[in-house]
């Protein structure tokens, strides 16, 4: 029968398609255990070395650190200007709407080069001494715009009459806001601020521009790349990994327990 | 839009609102992170329109430029450079319809065939997503060591005689399209799945009651619903492969016959200090987008990005 065989063939293709996604990162995983000498290039043996003496990699760590400060002060900002603009944008009526959808728009289907050139040339063109400062300020432009789309969608699901509800019992609108709206809008903002960190913890190429001599992950990855790039990079990317992955597990869990509860209720 | 799939999945519910009319609130809120991108989005591209016409300082020294109104550099970025513009818009073309090939029928499979299992649904997404949380410039390296010309792969092809004996992939056009097709998947996935995700299957259903084949149905039902997220997902996959420079990089997986656009501004811009060339190729590249976006976006009639 073809039409039994038309159904595996969908769930087997996307297998494939899995294998083919993860390849990569279970490379990386492995190289990570490896006994390298000079190069990580073929295997050579299993170790635990690599993990153990991460930090004896010159620039690795420093690296690491500067990418998690960079992510976590970027992330603070775009996340806070951008939870603000998705608000006015659902809740306010104000000239020039348009306008603003279009500025948000633009920076998201600007390619990351002309982004970083542009930041990169007014720098120069002011004499900013470039460093960890300007990386920041660059991030959180590009950040900024993908917190208002994550946001938005939240506020946009949130019912009106729970606020209504706030007020009527004579709740001060700042009172309603941090009582009501904020809590509710909290997933949101969660994902909106784990979104931005991703992105600016593993872009390259408009800190490449703006970063001078301050280094980044990425950009330590970047300038190894020529000679090799160390095991220690591997296991720094794995590490991130595994910490994501169970960021984005334990975030699932526990909105599953939060439905459940609120279904007991109903 | 795309990245709604981030959040675990577009929110459904939509309330109807009457927009507060205090306009005092309203730009309390806007005017921070609208200033924020006047002076970090809109001054910088001013910048660097204003850059690509500079001419070289009156002192001849490498590097140093001032003021003028030299439409010419245009003139010569375009001369020097098509065939790495040319490349660059090749490339991207390819690697985004490659794409769209690969994650149409994974995103079908994500968004429609797994809904009876909701579990499987969210650990498919999860593993779409994987990629994400590996640094970029690790996967891309990992293609380049799983290929090297002492490979299995290379050298498996090289005696079924598919690749000449002196032949390889890294540095090939071949290779630098594999990694940015490999690279932006799941951008162009997601989208699909969010529009796949509402497809009403009893459409379907009423398609093949009425005798439709199945290729009939999905030509005439499924393809049309699902436009929006087929456009975004283009739009996600083409630009950032347009401007991107580390796939065809000869560190990673290209050569100096794959060198795009990034690659040029990225070596004149922060290597040679060719600030206006660098600046006019980028404006070049962004009026490219700017002008495809906006013939897309008006072809297909889905205005509201946003």
């Amino acid at each position: 029968m073809r039409y039994s065989l038309g159904r595996a063939a969908l769930p087997l293709y996307a297998i494939l398609a899995f294998v083919y996604l993860l390849i990569p990162i279970v490379y990386t995983f492995i190289f990570s255990f490896n006994n390298t000498f000079k190069s990580n290039i073929t295997w050579r043996g299993f170790t635990f070395n690599n993990w153990l003496t991460v930090c004896e990699e010159q620039g690795v760590c420093e690296a690491f650190g500067n990418s998690i400060l960079i992510g976590v002060v970027s992330t603070v900002v775009a996340t806070a200007l951008g939870t603000a603009i998705a608000i006015a944008l659902v809740r306010y009526e104000f000239k020039f709407r348009s306008a603003v959808s279009l500025l948000l728009f633009l920076p998201m289907a600007t390619p990351e080069i002309v982004l970083g050139a542009g930041l990169a040339s007014q720098f120069f063109n002011f004499g900013a001494e470039k460093g960890i400062g300007t990386v920041i300020i660059a991030h959180v432009m590009f950040c900024l715009s993908f917190v208002v789309v994550t946001v938005k969608a939240r506020v946009s699901s949130l019912d009106p009459a729970l606020e209504e509800a706030g007020s009527d019992l004579y709740a001060s609108p700042s009172h309603v806001f941090w009582k009501i709206t904020f809590p509710l809008l909290m997933p949101g903002i969660l994902s909106a601020a784990l979104l931005s960190f991703a992105l600016s913890f593993d872009d390259f190429i408009i800190t490449n521009f703006n970063a001078g001599a301050a280094t980044t992950f990425p950009k330590f990855v970047y300038t190894a790349a020529s000679k090799g790039i160390p095991a220690a990079a591997n296991v720094v990317g794995s590490a991130v990994f595994l910490v994501a992955i169970l960021i984005v597990v334990g975030v699932q869990i526990r909105s599953t327990i939060k439905e459940r509860r609120l279904r007991a209720v109903r | 839009m795309a990245f709604a799939a981030f959040s675990g999945g577009s929110e459904k519910s939509s309330y109807k609102v009457p927009r507060k009319n205090s306009t005092k609130v309203a730009l309390a809120l806007l005017l921070p992170g609208m200033i924020y991108l006047a002076l970090f989005f809109i001054t910088p591209l001013a910048s660097l329109v204003a850059t690509s016409l500079e001419v070289p300082d009156a002192s001849g020294e490498i590097g140093r430029y001032q003021y003028g109104f030299e439409i010419g550099n245009y003139w010569y970025v375009i001369q020097t450079y098509w065939p790495h513009i040319a490349r660059s818009f090749v490339y991207a073309l390819a690697a985004t319809i490659l794409s769209l090939l690969i994650s149409y029928p994974l995103a079908y499979f994500i968004g429609v065939r797994a809904r009876k299992w909701p579990l499987i649904q969210k650990l498919a997404l999860a593993l779409v997503i994987a990629p994400f949380f590996i640094s970029f410039l690790l996967r891309t390296f990992a293609w380049k060591q799983i290929f090297s010309n002492e490979s299995w792969i290379v050298t498996t092809l090289q005696s079924l005689h598919v690749l000449a004996p002196d032949q390889y992939l890294v540095g090939t056009d071949f290779m630098v399209i594999f990694g940015l097709t490999y690279n932006f998947i799941p951008f162009m996935t997601l989208p699909l799945y969010t529009s796949l995700e509402r497809l009403d299957l009893r459409l379907l259903e009423a398609g093949s009651d009425l005798y439709a084949t199945p290729a009939k149905v999905f030509r005439k039902v499924t393809l049309p619903i699902t436009m929006p997220g087929i456009i975004s997902g283009t739009l996600m996959t083409f630009i950032p492969i347009a401007g991107d420079y580390i796939n065809a990089s000869r560190d990673f997986l290209g050569s100096s016959g794959t060198q795009m656009i990034g690659n040029v501004v990225e070596t004149n811009f922060l290597r040679i200090n060719d600030y206006p060339s660098a600046s006019a190729l980028s404006v070049l590249l962004m009026a490219a987008i700017l002008g495809l976006v906006v013939f897309y976006v008006r072809r297909s009639g889905t205005e509201d990005l946003l």
